[in-house]
């Protein structure tokens, strides 16, 4: 369980993260979602007690993560980037990590086969790809067997079976009863592994819902329907805020009606249909839509012009 | 990693043990051992704590013949078998900097700070096992440069000094003392500076560069600060003779050791409260 409340950072001028407040239950696989630069991994490390927040405050498992005896069996996390020492190997970091919690050294090696980094276990990370300093911080994420794991975009450098044995493993620890916060800027990824998402954009909460309704919710409806008589179907559902837009092989596209209610119209002026499509936004599509003010389009100018 | 398996199952940890002082002493001591740079820069340490009074010694032997009075005069014994600490402590010190730079230059700082919330006992940590390690390596390396100078200077009756005259064995282990601080010193100036370069420049400036700047004062000015520098008050630990206007041992190890506490309580206070 992870509680935050009015959780606000700024650095310097900047405000990363501007007032959130979510819960994040354990159980379900919860996604968080938001453009790169949203304020994702500042709101991660927020949560790690690594930043203090400016304002607002941020609890896991009932208290701030630094008051817990045993910080690693509470919260287990990926961060983004390197947190490995480049000299060290990866038995070594997670085993100094071990040790600081009693943890024996055989959990070490355990975790080490699951991620699948044993052949490559004595060599120094700083030969890691991508893909193998991820699997290491998974290792790490999982190590003290918290109750609760975060992740910063885990698929990060995998290849697709390594994706798929992330989500995989999400869904497992969630059903376990674990608290599951795993970010990614990537919608797709998300549809398939969450359960419910957080969406933030430029460090404000934009939703905090279910995956199905965030669909529903960001999706504009869009009906498709064929007729032969598509010029009198206009007439009839012609109306305030519904717009139309030619599709192809002479379909009509209404925006801003529902299947239900064309299909309804179509009868009642007797008007024969050949097809009536509700199209669902992707949602790719859904998360664009919600996100799209958001992204900072200033930054990027200011870089083009730097 | 097989694709056919629907969950993954993670093997549960029997036990769930607390963060302990002991067990991040004991972390700490892991990732000390693990890396490289340990091992170059505790060898350098030791190597050339050995080395350099040898070759100081043979140097003087073979001109002792060609040597005037006022040079003679000059050569003391104890400068010869402890000369190799001026240049151990920069090897120690580049060590020190880098224990905790490192941390924040590849970033295994953050998950230091996400087993160990609390900071603070990483600090303590890092500082009492560097401080053991180093003191348990150079003592035996000054002891050593003791007794091979002083085989090598066997032919010389006038640069025998024994180990038990009055402040020699002091001076010796003296020196041992004074590489550990100058680590314990160098690791709070990292863990505030947070940058293996400068952290090592800050090192460098304190040690290296003030002191001689010191010389464009005027003498009875220079006189009055020098000795209070943090090099010249720990250096009086493995000083023989005193001058006027050097401390003693005693009052020059307690500012220097007044100077690493004074570095340990900034970086500690930094270290609670800086953001990583």
């Amino acid at each position: 369980m992870i509680e935050a409340i009015d959780l606000t950072k700024d650095y310097g001028e900047k405000r990363a993260v501007d007032g959130l407040s979510f819960t994040v239950k354990p159980g379900v696989v919860t996604g968080f979602l938001g453009p790169n630069g949203s304020g994702k991994s500042t709101t991660m490390r927020l949560i790690l007690g690594l930043d203090a927040p400016t304002r607002g405050d941020v609890s896991v498992n009932g208290r701030h993560y630094r008051e817990h005896a045993a910080p690693l069996h509470e919260v287990g996390a990926l961060l983004e980037a390197r947190s490995v020492h480049t000299g060290r190997s990866a038995h070594n970091h997670l085993l100094a990590l071990a040790q600081t919690h009693g943890i024996p050294k055989s959990r070490v090696s355990e975790l080490i086969d699951l991620v699948g980094l044993h052949e490559v276990a004595r060599k120094r990370t700083g030969q890691f790809s991508l893909g193998m300093g991820q699997r290491l911080g998974i290792a790490q994420a999982l190590l003290g067997d918290p109750k609760t794991v975060m992740l910063d975009e885990p698929g990060n450098g995998l290849d697709p079976e390594g994706i798929h044995w992330v989500r995989n493993l999400l869904k497992g620890l969630a059903a376990e009863g674990r608290t599951v916060f795993v970010s990614s800027h990537l919608m797709s990824e998300m549809a398939l592994t969450a359960d419910h998402l957080i969406v933030i954009g430029r460090g404000k909460l934009i939703a905090d819902t279910s995956v199905d309704d965030f669909v529903a919710r960001a999706s504009q409806k869009v009906v498709v329907v064929r007729s032969p008589d598509l010029e009198r179907l206009r007439g009839e559902l012609s109306r305030p805020n519904v717009t139309f837009a030619e599709a192809e092989r002479g379909a009509l596209e209404v925006h801003g009606l529902t299947a239900e209610q064309i299909g309804e119209a179509a009868a009642s002026a007797g008007i024969t249909l050949h097809e009536l499509t509700p199209q669902q936004a992707s949602l790719e599509e859904a998360f664009m839509n919600l996100t799209r003010d958001e992204i900072e389009f200033g930054a990027e100018v200011e870089e083009a012009v730097a | 990693m097989s694709a056919i398996t629907p969950h993954v199952r993670v093997p549960r940890l029997a036990e769930a043990g607390r963060v302990r002082f002991d067990r991040v002493l004991l972390s700490e001591w892991t990732k000390l051992r693990s890396v490289r740079s340990t091992k170059w820069s505790l060898g350098a340490a030791f190597v050339l704590t050995i080395a350099f009074p040898v070759i100081f010694a043979f140097a003087t032997r073979s001109h002792w013949g060609s040597m005037s009075p006022g040079e003679r005069a000059d050569r003391h014994p104890l400068d010869i078998a402890l000369a190799g600490v001026n240049v151990a402590q920069l090897a120690v010190a580049v060590l020190g900097v880098l224990l905790i730079s490192a941390e924040y230059s590849t970033g295994s700082i953050r998950s230091t700070f996400t087993a160990v919330p609390k900071r603070l006992p990483v600090l303590w940590a890092k500082l009492l096992d560097f401080a053991v390690v180093s003191f348990v390596l150079v003592v035996p390396a000054v002891l050593a440069s003791f007794f091979l100078s002083q085989t090598i200077l066997h032919s010389i009756p006038q640069l025998h000094i024994s180990f038990t005259q009055p402040g020699v064995a002091r001076a010796v282990i003296g020196g041992a003392v004074y590489v550990m601080l100058v680590g314990i010193f160098a690791l709070a100036i990292g863990a505030i500076v947070r940058n293996t370069a400068g952290g090592i420049a800050a090192f460098a400036a304190i040690f290296f560069v003030l002191p001689p700047l010191m010389f464009t004062l005027p003498t009875s000015w220079n006189n009055a600060i020098s000795q209070y520098l943090p090099s010249n008050a720990g250096r009086q630990l493995f000083a023989l003779q005193h001058a006027s206007h050097t401390l003693s041992t005693w009052t020059g190890g307690l500012v220097f050791v007044g100077y690493c506490a004074a570095a340990i309580v900034i970086a500690a206070v930094l270290l609670v409260r800086r953001d990583v």
